[in-house]
Formats: C-alpha cells, structure tokens, sequence
C-alpha cells in the first residue's frame, strides 16, 4: 500500500525527529512518500530523503504554501491523494490543522492522534485525556491519520531516497499569514528531549521559573509547564504538557510544584522515570511518580540543582 | 452577524473515568456531564462579540441524545439567543463522529447563514480536535483554529493561534470558523436570572435526517480499555537519596 506522509516543515526546515518517528508508524503500513511543503522546501526535502524507511520524496514550493496556512496546504495534499491509500503526519499543530480538513474534502473520518498500528485499517488511539484507550477499524476507502510522536522510535538514517520536486498548487486566498511570535531557545525541543523539567502553580512566578530552568540547563533537559503556570503567566503557552499542550515521553521528566491533574499527566505519564517534587504529599503525582520528595520546591530545587 | 456556536455535552472534566470491564466503553451512566469547557469559551467569545456590538445573534447548536438540551439551557443562560438540537441518538454512549457533526452543521450554516462559527478547540471525551477543521472544508472556508485572541473586524478576522513553537497570527476572511483554545477568555457563570428566562428562549428541535446525513460511523469502536497502569514508586526522603537513586537505581543521571 502507498502511504503520503506529510513532513514537519518549519520555516524551511525539517523537524527531523518529529517526522522520523512518524515514518516510523508509516513504513508499518506501506511505501512511505515523504511529501515537503513550504515556501522553501528543498533542504527539507533532502533531509527527509536520508530517513530510513522513506521511498521518495515529494517537494512542493512555493510563497502559496508559505507559513503551513491549512488550506492551501489542504488543497496541495488532496490534489495528490488519488495515489495513496494512507495520508499521514506527525500529530504536531500543524497536522492537527490541516489533516482534519484532507479528510473532510475526502469524505472520510479523520483517525487523530494515533499510538499503536494495529494493521492497515485499524489503529489504537487515547481518549478521555488518556483514561481509555480505543481500539478502531476505518472502514473508509482512504485512511487520514495523524500519529502520536512520543510512541514512536525515530527512523534512523537510510536512503537517499528518490526526490522529485512538483507544482505547489493553486494556493487559496482565504487566509493570510501576519506573524509568528516564536522565542528562541538553546535547550533542545520539548517533544523530542531526553529530559524534561517541569514547573506548575507552586512555582509561583515568572522569577522564580528560572528556578525551573536553571536545573533544566545543568540537566541539558528541555522546559516544560502546567496549565495553571502558563495562564499565570509564568510560562510560555507552548512549553504546556497534558491533553491540550504537548505529549512528551522522555527518559526522565521532573514535576516541580504540579499537582498532578488527569489533562496535565494525559501528556507525561508515558515517561520512562518520572520524578515528583511538591509540598503536598497528598497530591496526586505522587500516584504516577517513581521517585516522590515531599519538599518545599524553594529549597529543594536549588539544592538539587547544585548537587547534580 | 450572526455566529453560530456547536456545544457538545461531554462528560465533566472533573470526573474519573471509569472503563467498562468488558470493553465496550466507558461508563457513562450516572456521571455528571457538562458543556465541553472549549465550548464555554465559544459561547463567552460569542457574548462578548455581541456586546461589542460586532454580533446581533447567538445561535447555539448541539448535535446528540435529547438530554443536550441541558448544555443548550447552559448556553443560552449563558447569553445565547436561541439553540437548535439535532437528535442523532438515543443512547448516551453514542458518540456522533466530527465528519457526521460537521455536515450536519454545514446543513444549519446553508440555513441559518451566520458570518462566523466559533468552536472548541477539542471534544474532551474522544479527544477528536476535527469538526471545526472539517466543517471549514464543507463549507470551503477560511478557518482559524487554537485561537487565544481574536480580533473580527468588517470583512476578516485576525486570529492569534497557539501553535507547537509559540504563537501565530493570521487573517481569515469571513465567514470563517474559528476553534478557540482554553486561554482565549474566561467563560462567565449563568446568573440564576439568566437561567429562569433561559427556559423560555427558543429551542428547535431537528434530526440529522433533516439535513439529509448519515451519522453512522465510518470508525468502528473494536474494543475500549484501560490504559497500562504505572508500577507504584518510592517516597525518597533527601535531595541526596533522590539523586543516589536517579544515579544508581534508575540510571538516568
Ligand atoms: C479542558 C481542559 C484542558 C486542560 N489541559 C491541560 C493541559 O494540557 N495541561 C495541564 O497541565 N493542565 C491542563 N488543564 C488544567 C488542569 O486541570 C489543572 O488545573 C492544572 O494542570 C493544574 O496545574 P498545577 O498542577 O500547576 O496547579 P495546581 O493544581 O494549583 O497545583 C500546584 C501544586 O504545587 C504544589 N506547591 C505549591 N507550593 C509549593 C512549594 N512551595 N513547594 C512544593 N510544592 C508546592 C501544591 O501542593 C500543588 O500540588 C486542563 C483543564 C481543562 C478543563
Ligand atoms: N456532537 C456535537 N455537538 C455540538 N458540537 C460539537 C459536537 N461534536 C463536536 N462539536 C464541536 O466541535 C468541537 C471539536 O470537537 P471534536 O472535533 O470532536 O474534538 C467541539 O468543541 C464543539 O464545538
């Protein structure tokens, strides 16, 4: 069977991991097209090449696919879709955007945010934040389907594979892009990190965060937050992990002053080692966490940043 | 303008779901349901819009078993004008899928004509984050989805999205649908006024088979189970136990 991958491509470039471990579901059901969309896509286009698993490689550019706008990048993949049986991306914000309107366009259901491959039509996936997991069949002609990142190994290095550059499209003047507000950061990329800090509420300010960081940075490990911290401001919205922020899955992720809410753990609770810090030894955390340490973060946290 | 606002009643998100032992699903019988917490929002954003005078009517619209009445009483004590309820089951434990619901609510938007419709970001039962995208195809409009600001102006709104690297904004021309994320407003509470004439504002009552759709499933549900559950961990009493035990127990220090 054909499958039509839809690569992470930002600004040009190629989230590697993001789209490896998605090829990594992909090859389980059949030849992999890597498909490179963007305004500038020929340099992602030859690093999807170099993934194992990948049999080819399209690259469409063009100002009309500029800055992932869903419908322009819609209509390019539906154009395409006769020749695959399986549509497929990496379920980032990107593809949660824009895979949702391929299915529609092709009258078929959109099967989101999947963790296992069970065989060609069906497919394991979470809902109720994680509380269940369903088990589906699609019985649809064509399979539209975004895959859980964190469940998935990367694809290691292969290829190259083929790559063939096509049209971009019509482009569609529905919508206009007028800004990215995207703060740069040294620390590796929270989806993809080895470890992960993390703080909620009982960080208490946007100050006292840098708590957070700095054992973040003695660890090499990437930032992450609650809910609760981001409302408050003491975060960034996209360093958000549960239900609606990021999943992330790491070797070892630190709690630091989070209670521990189903919609916050819906997007941790698949790390390998999970750590806990809070004052409170009744919170909830502690349930998921294999190292608990009932402590007052204040103290607790820099000391452990100094000991490491 | 008109906006039209889809609710969907889903269990609360303050409940513990529970598995069925025989994996058929979850068990929905006797649990408090609410109106979708993304859909609160939908309708706040809506409200305000009107108070600003950028709206002149709120049409809510929910689409499932009779009892989301409720969650359009909630809406419409909220401040919405009318509801419309689409009956597509009897038994609470169907869920209608997004395709189904966005086709039906394609049939309302021909009807009704509004000049935006503001959705939740996600469904936090199935988890989904699909109808306002597919109901943007149906339609061949602009959407805007994850929106934590929104700013409509005559023809086009600006929409600020939260997005996997920080934020983005874009515009799209109206009529759009937009899929507003948690941090977009505070919903406002009904008041107990609001609630007493929210029983005497309309609320019409319409099947799937009125719009002409389909709602059986094009995913079918093998089985529902619980998730792995974690190996119960230790109580360390020292940063320096803590750190032994990430070094020499765990391994990953
Ligand atoms: C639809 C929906 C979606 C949601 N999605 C998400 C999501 O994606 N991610 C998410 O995280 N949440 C999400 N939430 C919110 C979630 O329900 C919780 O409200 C949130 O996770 C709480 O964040 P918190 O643990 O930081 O804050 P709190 O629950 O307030 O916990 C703060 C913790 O800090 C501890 N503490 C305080 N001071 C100290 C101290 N000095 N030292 C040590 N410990 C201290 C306290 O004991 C407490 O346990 C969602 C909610 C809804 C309704
Ligand atoms: N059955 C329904 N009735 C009304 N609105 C719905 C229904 N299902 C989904 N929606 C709307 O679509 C949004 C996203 O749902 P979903 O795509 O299922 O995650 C919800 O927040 C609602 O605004």
């Amino acid at each position: 069977m054909a499958v039509l991958l839809l690569a992470e491509v930002t600004n040009g470039e190629l989230a590697l991991d993001a789209t490896a471990k998605a090829v990594t579901a992909a090859a389980q059901l059949g030849d992999v097209t890597a498909l490179c969309a963007g305004a500038s896509a020929a340099a992602a286009g030859e690093a999807a090449a170099k993934i194992d698993g990948v049999a080819r490689v399209l690259v469409a550019e063009g100002p009309e696919l500029g800055h992932r706008l869903a419908e322009a990048t819609a209509d390019l993949i539906v154009s395409l879709a006769g020749d695959y049986d399986h549509i497929v991306a990496p379920a980032t914000t990107d593809a949660k955007n824009i895979l949702p309107r391929v299915a529609a366009l092709l009258d078929v259901m959109v099967i989101s945010d999947i963790t296992a491959v069970v065989d060609a039509e069906t497919f394991e996936r979470p809902i109720y934040a994680g509380n269940a997991i369903q088990t589906v069949k699609s019985r649809d002609p064509k399979k539209v389907i975004s895959i859980r990142t964190s469940t998935f190994d990367a694809a290691g290095e292969g290829g190259p594979a083929p790559v063939e550059t096509i049209g971009a499209g019509a482009g569609s003047e529905l919508s206009a892009w007028v800004e990215d507000k995207v703060a740069a950061s040294d620390r590796p990329e929270l989806t993809s990190a080895g470890v992960v800090v993390s703080g909620g509420r009982g960080v208490g300010s946007e100050e006292d965060f840098k708590m957070i960081e700095a054992l973040a940075d003695k660890l090499g490990a990437a930032v992450g937050a609650s809910r609760a911290a981001v409302d408050s401001g003491y975060a960034p919205n996209d360093w958000q992990v549960g239900q609606t922020g990021k999943v992330v899955a790491p070797e070892l992720y630190i709690a630091i002053g989070i209670s521990g809410a189903i919609q916050h753990l819906a997007g941790m609770k698949d790390s390998k080692v999970i750590v806990a810090i809070n004052k409170d030894e009744e919170a909830p955390i502690f349930q998921v966490a294999d190292y608990g340490l009932v402590a007052d973060l204040f103290q607790a946290v820099p000391e452990l940043t100094e000991k490491l | 303008m008109k906006v039209l606002v889809p609710v969907k009643r889903v269990i609360d998100y303050n409940v513990k779901v529970r598995v069925k032992a025989d994996g058929s699903g979850v068990d929905l019988a006797n649990v408090k349901m609410s109106m979708n917490p993304f859909d609160e929002i939908a309708v706040e954003e809506a409200i305000r819009l009107k108070e600003a005078g950028k709206a002149d009517e709120i049409v809510a619209v929910s689409i499932g078993v009779k009892q989301a009445q409720e969650t359009l009483r909630t809406a419409l004590a909220m401040g919405a004008d009318r509801a419309i309820l689409v009956e597509a089951a009897d038994d609470v434990s169907t869920d209608i899928e997004p395709l189904a619901v966005a086709k039906i609510l394609k049939g309302i938007v021909d009807e009704e004509q509004p000049g935006l419709v503001l959705c939740g970001k996600q469904a936090i039962d199935n988890d989904m984050n699909a109808t306002g995208q597919m109901l943007a195809a149906l339609l061949g409009w602009a959407q805007g989805t994850f929106a934590s600001e929104v700013d409509v102006d005559g023809e086009a709104a600006v929409v600020t999205r939260e997005v996997d690297g920080g934020l983005q904004t874009i515009k799209v021309k109206l009529p759009a649908v937009l899929t507003v994320d948690l941090r977009l407003n505070e919903p406002r509470y009904a008041s107990l006024p609001n609630i007493m004439k929210a029983k005497k504002k309309p609320l019409d009552t319409k099947t799937p088979a009125d719009y002409g759709v389909d709602v059986a499933p094009r995913l079918e549900v093998l089985k529902t189970s619980e998730p792995e559950a974690r190996k119960a961990g230790v109580i360390v009493g020292s940063v320096d136990e803590l750190v032994a035990k990430l070094k020499d127990e765990a391994g990953v220090l």
